[in-house]
Formats: C-alpha cells, sequence, structure tokens
C-alpha cells in the first residue's frame, strides 16, 4: 500500500492516489469543483477551463492539475467562481442556445451549471453564428447550434465505440465539429443510436429522434438537483488512477 | 485528366513519405502546393492510403491558413496584416489590387483564377509591405509592382515564370556583434566538441548562461540536460523556426545567411543529448528558403558534418529534415509544434509532461529557437566563460531584433543584453518615437518615458520584435491590429481565447466604429482578465497584453472614440439592412432607418 498522501482544497485536506489530477482526486472525495468537459470515463482534456483552481498564486486547469502532497488550492473562491461564470457566458454567447425550446433543457449540463453558478444574464453579446443542422439521420439529429466543443463525442467515439464518427475542424472562433462522411451527413456515417458518442453529448446537439419530451420539463435530471450534487455520484469511487498524457 | 494526374502525383507522394500518417502535414501541404487546393477526394483518397478517418483529415486541412479546401484557385494572393505593412500602406494596395481584378476581398473569383486577402505578419516588415503569392513571398509591394501582378495573373502566366527580381529578399543586417560577425566556419565549433565527451559541452552550455532566444527565456543547458537524462532510446532536436511573431524576422534572416550556424547548433545538440534525428520548422511563409536549406545540409552531409559518423566519430550520426508549417501562429508554441510536426492539428498539449521528457511522439525532445542554437555553436567555439561575460548578470551574451515601423534603418540589430532602448532607437534612426512595441504583440509597448528600460530577461525580455511608432500613429489603432491578429490565430482548444479573442476584436470594432462606451472599456478589462487566469497558452494570455498596455498608457485615445453614453448596443439597427440594400440594389434614403443624429 503507498502511503496516504493529501492536498488542501479550500483549506481542507483531500487524498489522492498518485497519477489523480486535483479534480479526479477532488471528486472521488466527495468534493465538488465545478467542471464542463472532463468526464469521469475519459482522460483529462482541459479545454473549457470551467474547473479552474488557484494554487500558488497561478490559476490552473484542476482537471490536468496533478495531484502533489502539499499543494495548496483555492477554488470556491468568488474570484474563481466569478472567472467560471464568465466563462460559462462566453460558451452561452458562441453557440445558439435556446433553452426553452430545447430537448435537453434540464438535461443540460451547461444550463445546470448556468443555474449552479448562480447566472443571472447574458453578459456579452451574442454571436448568432450560422450554423445548419443534420437531421439527415434516421434516428439521430444533430443540432450544431447547441455545441461547446467539449470533444467527449469525439472521444467516446474513437476510444469507446471504435468507430471516429466525430472529429473538429477549422480554427479559433472557426472551430467546429465535422462528421466523418464525404458527404458531411450524419446518414452517411455508421453512428448508431447505442452508441456512447450520443449518450455523452452534455448539451442538446446529439439527440434521439421520436422521443423528445418523454419525460416532462420540470421532472428532468438537474430538475430534481442541481449539478454540482450529481457530479458527486457520478465519480468513480474508489477513483481510477489513471495517469494523464497528453490528451491530443 | 485531371483525374489520372492526381492518381500518379497521390501515388508519389504518399511512397515518398512513407505512407506514414505522421507526414500528413508534410503532404497535405505538397498536395496545396501542386494543385491550388485539397478537394475532398483528394481528402478522401488521402485518408484511405493513410488509415485515417477523412474528417480527421479534413481537421488537419482546414486548421492550416494556408491550406484551402473551398475550392480550386490558381492565383492566391495574400497581404500581410500587421501593423507595419498597414503603416506602409497595405490596405489601401489591397483594395487596389482588388479593383484591378474586380474583385472583392476574400472571395475567389468566378471562375477560379484568383483571390486577394490578407494574412499574418509575413516577416518583411524591414522591407514592406510584403506579400505571398500562391506562398511565394514579395517585398515592397507599390502600385506599379500590382500593376505588373495584375498582367501576369489576369494573362495566366505561372509564378515560376514571374521576374525573378519580384522575390529578391534583403537582408538588412545593421549592426553585428558576436553571433552575426563570428565569421564561423561550417564545422568549426563540431571539431572542437567532438573532441570532448557530450557531457563537457553541456557544462560548457550551462556555465554560459544562455538563455532560450524564443521569448520564454528557460535556461538552454538545463533543457538539454533534462533532454539527455530523460528515460528513452531515441531523442529528438527541433529546430523551431516558425518566426510567426509580427514584426520579427531575425530568424528569416539567419537561415538565409548563417544556415550553416544554425544547423552546427542542431548538430552540436544532437551531440549533446544524444539524439540521430533532428527536425528544422520552417513557417510557410519562408517556403522559399526550402531549396536553398536544403542545399546547405546536402553540403554538410558531403562534408562529413552530417549523417553517420559524424567527423569521422563513431557513433556520431545525426541528420536533419526540414519540415514547413502552413500558416499557423500557435505552432510556434514548442508543444503545438510537436503536434504540427506529428501532421496533426497544432494544438498546444496539457504540460506536464514536458517536450524534454515526451515530446516528438512521445520520446524526449529539446525544441529551440533558431537564435538559440546558433548562439549555442558560438558558445562550443568560444566557451561557456567567454559567453557569459557579455550581457548582464542574469541575462549572457547577445539579442538580435528585427528593427521596422517609423525609423530610418529598419533591419537587423545585435546588442548585447542590457542595452537601452534609447540607445536602440538613437541607433536606427528613430527621432520621434512615441512607444515602441517590444516583442510583437505577446509582449509589451512602451512609452517614452520607459526608453530608459534595457533589453534583458530582468526588464524587457524579447524575442526579437521590435515595432517602432512615431508621433502620429494611433495607438488605439496598433493594439486593434494586434488584438484581430490573436483573434484570427486562435487555435480555438480553449474557451477564453476562441471565445475571448473574438469578444475582444468585437469590442475594438465596436469603439472603431465610434459606438463605444465607458461599458465597452470595462468588457475589454473584464476579457483581458479572463485571458490572463484562463488561457491555455501564451497565445490566450499575451492576447490581452495590447489592449491593457495601450489602456494603461494611452487611454486618451480611446477616450475620444467614445460616446458620452453609459451603454450603447453593439447591434446596428441600419446596418443589418446591409444585405437586404446589396440583393435589391438599392441605396436611397428610403433604404435606410433613420438614426437619431
Amino acid at each position: 500500500m503507498s502511503e496516504r498522501q493529501e492536498f488542501l482544497l479550500d483549506g481542507e485536506e483531500v487524498p489522492f492516489i498518485p497519477g489523480q489530477t486535483v479534480l479526479q482526486a477532488a471528486l472521488s472525495a466527495g468534493r465538488y469543483i465545478p467542471h464542463l468537459c472532463y468526464h469521469p470515463e475519459f482522460k483529462p482534456h482541459g479545454s473549457c477551463k470551467v474547473c479552474t483552481v488557484k494554487s500558488g498564486g497561478r490559476t490552473h486547469a484542476s482537471c490536468t492539475l496533478p495531484a502533489r502532497a502539499g499543494l495548496e488550492v483555492d477554488s470556491a473562491t468568488e474570484e474563481m467562481n466569478q472567472l467560471r461564470r464568465t466563462l460559462v457566458q462566453m460558451l452561452f454567447a458562441e453557440g445558439n442556445h435556446f433553452c426553452p425550446s430545447c430537448e435537453k433543457s434540464g438535461n443540460c449540463a451547461l444550463q445546470a451549471l448556468g443555474y449552479d453558478l448562480g447566472l443571472t444574464h447574458a453578459g456579452f453579446r451574442h454571436f448568432f453564428p450560422d450554423r445548419p443542422v443534420d437531421a439527415s439521420h434516421p434516428s439521430l439529429l444533430l443540432d450544431f447550434n447547441r455545441c461547446i466543443l467539449c470533444e467527449l463525442c469525439v472521444r467516446a467515439s474513437a476510444e469507446v465505440d471504435g468507430k471516429n464518427i466525430f472529429s473538429l475542424s477549422g480554427r479559433g472562433i472557426g472551430k467546429h465539429l465535422i462528421v466523418n462522411a464525404a458527404s458531411g451527413r450524419l446518414a452517411d456515417t455508421g453512428i448508431a443510436a447505442t452508441d456512447k458518442s450520443v449518450a455523452v453529448c452534455p448539451v442538446g446537439v446529439i439527440l434521439k429522434k421520436r422521443v423528445g419530451f418523454a419525460v416532462p420539463i420540470g421532472k428532468r435530471r438537474y430538475d430534481e438537483r442541481p449539478i454540482s450534487a450529481q457530479a458527486l455520484e457520478d465519480a468513480p469511487r474508489p477513483p481510477a488512477a489513471t495517469a494523464i498524457q497528453e490528451t491530443q | 485528366m485531371v483525374e489520372l494526374s492526381w492518381k500518379l502525383l497521390l501515388n508519389t507522394l504518399v511512397q515518398r513519405h512513407g505512407r506514414n500518417p505522421v507526414r500528413l502535414l508534410q503532404m497535405l501541404r505538397e498536395v496545396q502546393e501542386s494543385k491550388g487546393w485539397i478537394a475532398p477526394e483528394m481528402i478522401a483518397d488521402l485518408a484511405d492510403w493513410l488509415g485515417l478517418p477523412g474528417s480527421q483529415v479534413r481537421g488537419v486541412a482546414d486548421f492550416y491558413s494556408f491550406l484551402h479546401t473551398g475550392g480550386p484557385c490558381r492565383y492566391r494572393v495574400l497581404f500581410s496584416d500587421n501593423i507595419t505593412d498597414r503603416m506602409q500602406g497595405s490596405e489601401a494596395l489591397l483594395d487596389y489590387l482588388c479593383g484591378r481584378l474586380l474583385l472583392e476581398k476574400g472571395r475567389v473569383s468566378e471562375e477560379g483564377l484568383v483571390s486577394v486577402d490578407t494574412t499574418s505578419c509575413t516577416g518583411l516588415c524591414d522591407q514592406g509591405p510584403g506579400l505571398l503569392v500562391n506562398g511565394w513571398a514579395i517585398p515592397g509591394v507599390t502600385r506599379e509592382r500590382l500593376d505588373q501582378i495584375a498582367e501576369l495573373i489576369l494573362g495566366r502566366r505561372p509564378v515560376e515564370q514571374w521576374p525573378s527580381d519580384f522575390f529578391v529578399i534583403q537582408d538588412h543586417i545593421r549592426r553585428a556583434g558576436i553571433l552575426l560577425g563570428s565569421g564561423l566556419k561550417p564545422g568549426e565549433a563540431l571539431r572542437v566538441a567532438s573532441q570532448r565527451d557530450p557531457v563537457s559541452l553541456l557544462e560548457q552550455v550551462k556555465a554560459s548562461g544562455l538563455r532560450g532566444r524564443g521569448g520564454a527565456g528557460f535556461a538552454t543547458g538545463l533543457k538539454w540536460e533534462a533532454c539527455r537524462n530523460a528515460p528513452g532510446d531515441q531523442r529528438y532536436v527541433v529546430c523551431n523556426a516558425d518566426e510567426g511573431e509580427p514584426g520579427t524576422f531575425k530568424d528569416r534572416v539567419l537561415l538565409s545567411r548563417y544556415a550553416d550556424l544554425v544547423f552546427e547548433g542542431m548538430t552540436l545538440c544532437a551531440y549533446a543529448i544524444g539524439a540521430a534525428e533532428g527536425f528544422l520548422y520552417l513557417r510557410g511563409e519562408y517556403r522559399y528558403l526550402l531549396e536553398p536549406l536544403r542545399e546547405v545540409l546536402n553540403r554538410r552531409r558531403a562534408e562529413g558534418l552530417l549523417g553517420r559518423n559524424i567527423l569521422g566519430r563513431q557513433g556520431f550520426d545525426f541528420d536533419i529534415e526540414i519540415h514547413l508549417g502552413a500558416g499557423a501562429y500557435v505552432c510556434g508554441e514548442e508543444s503545438a509544434l510537436i503536434e504540427s510536426l506529428e501532421g496533426k492539428r497544432g494544438i498546444p498539449r496539457n504540460r506536464p509532461p514536458y517536450p524534454v521528457t515526451q515530446g516528438y511522439l512521445q520520446r524526449p525532445t529539446t525544441v529551440n529557437n533558431v537564435e538559440t542554437f546558433c548562439a549555442a555553436a558560438l558558445i562550443t567555439h568560444k566557451g561557456g566563460d567567454w559567453y557569459r561575460s557579455i550581457g548582464t548578470p542574469k541575462s549572457a551574451g547577445t539579442k538580435l531584433l528585427s528593427i521596422s515601423g517609423d525609423c530610418a534603418k529598419p533591419g537587423i540589430y545585435e546588442y548585447p543584453f542590457g542595452t537601452s532602448i534609447r540607445q536602440i532607437l538613437a541607433d536606427c534612426g528613430a527621432e520621434d518615437a512615441q512607444a515602441v512595441q517590444v516583442s510583437g504583440p505577446s509582449g509589451r509597448c512602451i512609452d517614452a518615458t520607459e526608453f530608459g528600460r534595457r533589453i534583458a530577461f530582468e526588464d524587457l525580455p524579447t524575442a526579437g520584435s521590435f515595432m517602432i511608432f512615431g508621433q502620429e500613429r494611433d495607438m488605439f489603432e496598433v493594439a486593434r491590429n494586434f488584438v484581430e491578429f490573436f483573434a484570427h490565430e486562435s487555435c480555438g482548444f480553449c474557451t477564453p481565447c476562441r471565445v475571448g479573442t473574438s469578444m475582444l476584436k468585437g469590442a475594438m470594432e465596436k469603439i472603431a466604429a465610434g459606438h463605444g462606451t465607458a461599458c465597452d472599456l470595462g468588457e475589454i478589462e473584464a476579457l483581458d482578465r479572463v485571458l490572463n487566469q484562463a488561457a491555455h497558452c501564451g497565445l490566450g494570455s499575451a492576447a490581452c497584453n495590447s489592449t491593457l498596455d495601450t489602456l494603461k498608457k494611452f487611454r486618451p485615445t480611446y477616450e475620444r472614440r467614445l460616446k458620452s453614453l453609459e451603454f450603447e448596443p453593439a447591434f446596428d439597427l441600419d446596418g443589418a439592412l446591409a444585405r437586404a440594400r446589396r440583393m435589391t440594389g438599392r441605396d436611397d434614403a428610403g433604404a435606410h432607418l433613420e438614426t437619431e443624429a
């Protein structure tokens, strides 16, 4: 047995297994740090930056920050939460998010995070990008308007489904999700409604057809309890101590 | 017939690159160069050959500015859009060429003949405005030159047949020091090193106090040592010649005039760390240097300075290959550069692990700037203590500066560290400077009160860009140019940089259009904070430097553009009708909304 090691999160001790990152260790110890592109079943990615924490006077994405004994990490501070609110506002402004008409409302991690962080207004001018939907597939709909570029579907399709259905293309603000078909249409890929890449989408991009609104709004996942409570239940315990390696 | 020629090209291309997916970017670049674009079927064929998903190949192609998947175009003209190009009249020249060719900026002409657009700094600031035609650099553009270019394009004359004097690029070495004036002959430093063991070479570099010349200033000796000691049986040397920081062009000159010194430094590094393979990652804008550099490599192989048993020393094997970039500033960040070398999208990696332990193909890799390798060669020849005696205690040696902007003698200047800005301004003939941007848009903007400051890691660190702005220049426009640059070059990986740089650009546009308010200045400051705190790499955290500095030092240039209102919406009602006006061909009073005067 390796010696028990700990770091400090907001002044309280959090145990970790060498190889874990700060976010992984915190979640498996029942401590919540807001996050969006991190998913317990995948290698930390570090792109959304919502899980940013402060340590040693500098900011780091906690999902990729290796846990070290004696590290002092500040997360639940007004400064960090304000940063997180701004980042979530940025994601709302970047895409076209109309929660009242979205099938994912109540099951959406972005929306839930917005509520949990106490987001009260848009904050920024919206970009209103032109992103056509892809309804070609008989049982799935792709609504790119809601994509937050977390790459979970890319990772799930490559690592779990073994299909490489999704990729990222473009650069900067023009970065966007594409599917692996010469036609560019989802119908011409080998995706199935049961694929991990479909289930893993945290927002309303990859939707199953003909099951919309089966659960009424008000009775959905994050209507019951906030995302901060549910994220802890999802965290694997005991944690899978997967060392972070380069993630792209 | 197009079909047949494509299959033929594809076949030779794929074979030459050993069907290796790591070579994807090089293959795409070559397809672009010979076909003028990368068509969907070419992507599909390449993906098949390499066993990659087509979407991944497309994702790589669409990441790089010089790879085009949108449609064929025989002549792609790209005007360098650095602030120094603009100061030399590039915007009016671009409009002029568009007029001559009856084109709209950024759109390919109907018959697929020509397009005219802008690109980030091409490194010709001392002889601008610069442009690229199908990737080939042309300096000192004038209206007369554009008339000639327009004739050649309309006459469909291949670029290879254009007059060669269009493409002559000057070195403009104005002040040579220990490096530019060393007169070191090919192999001279290597001979010194190969008589000793690698560790003593490492000790020399450590003793010299040499720090990386790419801007970050990490101790070169420590980097080499960490790489040498990292576990693994294959190591790599990578020379970062992706000189993308606007206003920098010293690596262009080093690679044109001192290529042997660069390769010598890389070979020395290989000797010190125990590497057998090296790469020079050359920015796409310097495409014209590819063949001359390959000739230098061939000569060095023939002279026994590269290849097997270098200088007769058993087991000292090392060779260098040149990889070309394709228009992505972010690839100057070392881990993004490695991703790009591996044929991927140039996204900076999460660190740790660092390249010295897990770099190219996850193996120990030393990445250094062009100038760093040159300095290492010099140190090997003359000794670490000698080098350390030059400069300041914390910044040993000399620094090359690329000087451009409002001065009489733009060009390359070599100074010992510790030289004051005032001295530099006097030497290059900048009599009436209002401000200097030190180390490019990601560096700092300093005003006249700070001209006593010095070029040094402990005062004003610099990667070499030195842009001078005279009294009549509008510093708001300077900052706006830089903000546009970052928005264009953001890789898009992390939220703060991808969205934040575009928001910053939007806020600057709003102020430039005369719709800004105090509220917008507040938004800029908030965005600066987020970029600083949360960006994934140096590009994002530096993206706010120019607005931060100019807001602090030249605030009146922002304020005089503001409306006195507390808030004004960015949405322009009348502007929203512009498309409808274009479609109906109307522009009369009735087609405009009344605006309150």
